[in-house]
């Protein structure tokens, strides 16, 4: 089980021939992720690592019946990959792509209005079920199967919370990385009302960072949705107003997205909020033991 | 990236955007020449520095003659002006903008911003100009206006006038100040801009809408298709170990402390610099490596750490899925070694080849101190620093 993806997911790597996408390719077939295509425009017929290119995601999705992609275009045709995606009905995209430019993803969200397909990212690390299905760029090893889910909007600081998880005993449904970008696809709220639904996930890890007010919406949705506990943490406590901190999204500006006003909106919605990164994983500990979950989370 | 009100200001007359008159100059005969130039009876000398503030802190000066303007030139420029955006540092003036007086009637604030709640551009406007709009914002609400604008269209005519109407611009410049929006979105769209501020804009006793102000940033992300906004950028205004990293692709921030910190992902890198200032330490940068670092970005990052001279002390945090600890352990040594390692160095490596990485630091003969965790490593730190 888990949310968004599992071992039935059948993914097509759009610019499967770039070196990135090569390297992870590999890592994902290792993983066991069914990749069933790839995409590069004028590669068409050839192969790679034993999966068929074709020229494009709409070919793709025909001959093979792919229903996700991951996208690791280079940013200046990365928007347009997404749009490719959308067009061709996928149930969903992860953009792993960084640096793309923010005017071209306002157009990619109006043109997906109304359309079917989820986005995932973009500049995100993708998204995992453990022991199922690793779309993306994470370090498949650290994860282990179990009932806690995870949302972030960092890479790094994902596994980070991760691997504290697994080495506390405490396995995972999905890690979702939502990406650091300021206009981007799922939205913490979409990976919460995922992880609220699905019968597989006891308890969630939402990271969050400075910049825009989604951690404050995202909380005041948990306190009036979320059957399950939900802890936080927030990145850039102590970073200074107007420095973009590496993420495009990861600023505060005009005094809004501190970390403190965020931190807040999580302890008002009821969640406990981890002081330091450190502690992510004592924190989920201590909230699973309030509500009783601890033995059910316990995996190994 | 940001640009000098001057260059906004080229920018905005491109597009047929009103703004005063006004030529750039970098030394006090060369704002004499501009004034003989623009001829007029009233002369302002702006200092061009990326910081708002500059009014108050005494960079904006009104000259009535030739003479006044060569004195304020000779006073300004070389000056180091220190506004509330600045920091107490303050910035070099080194070149001005001399422009023809106007006769304010009225000044107005209009914005172009992303709502990243919507995913579109916004307008934003107010009768309250020439004061901080998030003063405005918090203060009096109810006079700031917004226009959501649907990318496909762009700014409508009809939301222009509203937003005009609404900011309670004379009926008979509506149309002007209409026109005026129309091409600031025009400029913000073609541009990539991520911010466009025009703080004032301003009414004229001969009845003209203008920019007095031109505040601009654009996105980073997009400056590879403006080469044109690429050539306005002023080195001296940024931080020289920012431009360094920025050639190797290193995300890098200088901040005020003395532990310097290289990190790989944003995330994790705000976050180490947290948990040392947890510990009561104090990051000297905000250091992101990336996630396809080789042994010459890390290399080139540690020098960029190192050449801070208040940096007493390194942490090295490491959490490599992409990023392989081997290739992180090696530019480690190069470095250490290239450079010499006079500050102790605390570093923390999880993830891929974790083992290889921490035997390739182990024998390196190095005095460096392994830690077992973010929170272990910046403690460490943190004491070693003292």
């Amino acid at each position: 089980m888990g949310v968004y993806i599992n071992k039935d997911t059948k993914v097509i790597v759009q610019g499967i021939t770039g070196s990135t996408a090569l390297f992870h390719t590999k890592q994902m077939l290792e993983y066991g992720t069914k990749i069933v295509a790839g995409v590069t425009p004028g590669k068409g017929g050839t192969e790679v690592e034993g999966v068929p290119v074709f020229n494009t995601v709409e070919d793709a999705v025909k001959a093979t019946g792919a229903n996700v992609s991951v996208i690791y275009v280079p940013a200046p045709f990365a928007a347009d990959a997404i749009m490719e995606a959308v067009d061709a009905e996928l149930d969903m995209t992860i953009c792993i792509t960084e640096h793309i430019p923010v005017l071209d993803m306002v157009n990619v969200k109006r043109y997906m209005e109304g359309k079917k397909t989820r986005l995932v990212g973009p500049n995100c690390p993708g998204v995992i079920t453990a022991d199922e299905c690793k779309i993306g760029i994470m370090p498949g090893y650290i994860h282990t199967k179990g009932h806690v889910g995870v949302v972030s909007r960092s890479g790094t600081l994902t596994y980070e919370a991760v691997h504290q998880l697994t080495q506390a005993g405490i396995g995972q449904t999905t890690a979702v990385g939502i990406g650091g970008d300021p206009v981007n696809g799922t939205n913490f709220i979409d990976a919460l009302t995922a992880f609220n639904e699905d019968e597989e996930t006891y308890a969630v890890v939402m990271i969050g960072e400075i910049g825009g007010t989604a951690e404050e919406e995202a909380a005041a949705w948990i306190k009036a949705n979320m059957k399950k506990p939900v802890v936080g943490f927030i990145g850039g406590q102590t970073a200074p107003e107007g420095k973009r901190m590496g993420h495009a999204g990861a600023i505060i500006s005009g005094g809004q997205g501190t970390a403190e006003g965020k931190i807040q909106a999580m302890k008002d919605a009821g969640m406990k909020v981890a002081a330091t990164p450190s502690v992510i994983g004592e924190t989920l500990i201590e909230a699973i033991k309030e509500a009783g979950l601890y033995d059910a989370c316990k995996t190994h | 990236m940001n640009i000098h009100e001057y260059q906004g200001k080229q920018l905005l007359r491109q597009y047929g955007v009103a703004v005063s008159n006004g030529i750039v100059a970098f030394s006090p005969e060369e704002a004499v020449k501009a004034a003989k130039e623009l001829n007029s009876s009233v002369y302002v000398v702006k200092a061009q520095i990326h910081a708002g503030g500059r009014g108050k802190a005494g960079g904006v000066k009104i000259a009535k003659s030739l003479d006044e303007v060569r004195e304020y030139a000779k006073e300004l420029l070389g000056k180091v002006l220190v506004t509330h955006q600045t920091g107490p540092e303050g910035k070099e003036i080194k070149r001005l903008l001399i422009e023809e007086g106007s006769d304010i009637k009225k000044e107005y604030y209009v914005g172009l911003v992303l709502d990243r709640a919507t995913s579109r551009v916004t307008l934003m406007g107010s009768e309250e100009g020439g004061m901080d709009i998030e003063e405005v914002a918090a203060n009096s609400p109810e006079k700031l206006f917004y226009e959501e604008i649907d990318p496909v269209v762009g700014l409508t005519g009809f939301q222009a006038r509203r937003m005009a109407f609404n900011m309670n611009i004379p009926a008979k410049l509506v149309n002007k100040a209409a026109k005026f929006m129309l091409g600031l979105y025009q400029v913000y769209k073609e541009k990539d801009a991520s911010i466009v501020e025009i703080n004032p804009l301003v009414v004229t006793a001969d009845d003209n809408v203008l920019a007095l102000d031109a505040k601009f940033n654009f996105d980073a992300n997009a400056l590879y298709r403006h080469a044109d906004i690429l050539e306005m950028r002023d080195f001296d205004e940024e931080d020289a170990k920012e431009i360094e990293a920025s050639k190797y692709d290193l995300s890098y921030i200088s901040l005020d402390g003395n532990i310097g910190c290289m990190v790989n992902g944003a995330g994790l890198a705000m976050a180490t610099m947290d948990t040392i200032s947890y510990y009561g330490g104090s990051p000297a940068n905000f250091l992101d490596v990336g996630g396809g670092a080789t042994a010459e970005k890390v290399t080139e990052a540690f020098k960029i750490i190192l050449s801070d001279q208040n940096v007493k002390g390194i942490f090295v945090n490491i959490f490599g899925g992409i990023m392989k600890c081997d290739v992180i352990a090696e530019g480690v040594i190069i470095a250490a070694k290239e450079v010499g390692l006079a500050v102790p160095l605390v570093v923390r490596l999880e993830g891929t080849n974790v083992d290889l990485g921490k035997k390739l630091l182990n024998e390196s003969g190095l005095n460096i101190i392994a830690a077992d965790s973010m929170a272990d490593g910046a403690q460490k730190i943190v004491n070693l620093v003292g």
